[in-house]
């Protein structure tokens, strides 16, 4: 099936939950925070929590940051 | 200068200088930067994962949450709406129920949508955020916003970036006098003769990243911003003397020949 993760489409496997989509992309999951369908997900919730066909997926975390955004 | 910790909302912090992560050449020179300036707080972004580039580097790879107070931001924001989502984001991302608020207004200027500031404050802070406001020198904007439950302010010195120094010291001083909580004087700072003013004043602490991450040598000038914080601080702490228009002599007249 297809979802969006970080606005590109992927295909991933049915039935996948969010700890499986992340240890895909080989991500710390300690450090980020995902939002389904502008919903926030609970830590606790990214082993039960099954994707559907056509989620978009934000998966974000820190950068380098003062104030404002910059283009570099 | 041991004792003299800067206590927000029942936590305590050693460095009175507070630092941004942004436009450091690398991570290294980051962690060295912010190492040499000695501060225990640091700002970051929340953005995006790179899911292309599996050798991306994390930040916090290099600041470790246990040894740095990491407070994220909602820098890019101009809205309420994304300013609060990317409050949530970052505290779903776990490291703690900081935040250092942006509502921006204008994208020349960067100056802060008060409006829109005290808004989102109100949203957070019913959702159990501690939010850190970077406000305007207003004094009645930044009495609103500890009123509503800010537990310190952060009104700028400039727009963000600009170098200029403290353009209005006397809405600060009013800021400074006015609000009962820790006041950080929050960007356009450009040397360390501007930091050192901040704290001369009685700001509680200062918060940079462009002067540091700007300057052609930026750890050399990490190390300068700590001193000139520190000095500031002792200085305003000490009492400076009143300023006179004419010469009061500071040798004895008597014994004179």
């Amino acid at each position: 099936m297809h979802i969006q993760v970080n606005g590109e489409s992927r295909r991933v496997r049915e039935e996948i939950n969010v700890t499986g989509l992340l240890q895909d992309l080989q991500l710390n999951v300690e450090r980020v925070a995902v939002e389904i369908n502008l919903e926030i997900l609970d830590r606790g919730d990214f082993d039960v929590r099954i994707l559907e066909e056509g989620d978009r997926i934000e998966i974000m975390s820190f950068i380098g940051g003062g104030g404002g955004i910059s283009d570099s | 200068m041991r004792d003299d910790r800067l206590t927000i909302a029942g936590r305590e912090f050693r460095s009175r200088l507070w630092v941004g992560t942004g436009k450091y050449k690398d991570f290294i020179e980051t962690k060295k930067a912010i190492d040499m300036s000695g501060a225990d707080v640091v700002t970051v972004a929340v953005r995006r994962v790179n899911i292309t580039d599996r050798n991306s580097e994390n930040l916090l790879d290099y600041l470790d949450p246990k040894h740095y107070t990491i407070l994220p931001n909602t820098a890019g924001c101009y809205t309420v709406e994304d300013a609060v989502r990317y409050a949530r984001l970052a505290r779903a991302a776990g490291v703690s129920d900081l935040v250092k608020l942006e509502v921006i207004g204008d994208e020349r200027t960067l100056f802060p949508d008060t409006a829109g500031l005290i808004e989102a404050a109100k949203i957070l802070i019913k959702e159990g955020f501690v939010v850190l406001p970077y406000t305007n020198d207003d004094p009645i904007v930044a009495q609103k916003l500890v009123d509503i439950g800010c537990p310190a302010v952060m009104p700028l010195a400039a727009p963000i970036g600009s170098g200029l120094g403290i353009r209005n010291p006397y809405n600060l001083k009013i800021i400074l006098e006015t609000v009962n909580v820790p006041v950080i004087v929050d960007a356009g700072v450009g040397t360390a003769s501007d930091a050192a003013l901040a704290m001369e004043y009685g700001a509680d602490a200062v918060l940079m990243n462009t002067a540091i991450a700007g300057a052609q040598e930026p750890i050399a000038m990490a190390e300068a911003m700590k001193y000139a914080v520190e000095a500031g601080r002792l200085a305003y702490k000490a009492g400076r003397i009143p300023r006179k228009l004419y010469a009061t002599a500071s040798s004895p007249i008597e014994g004179m020949l």
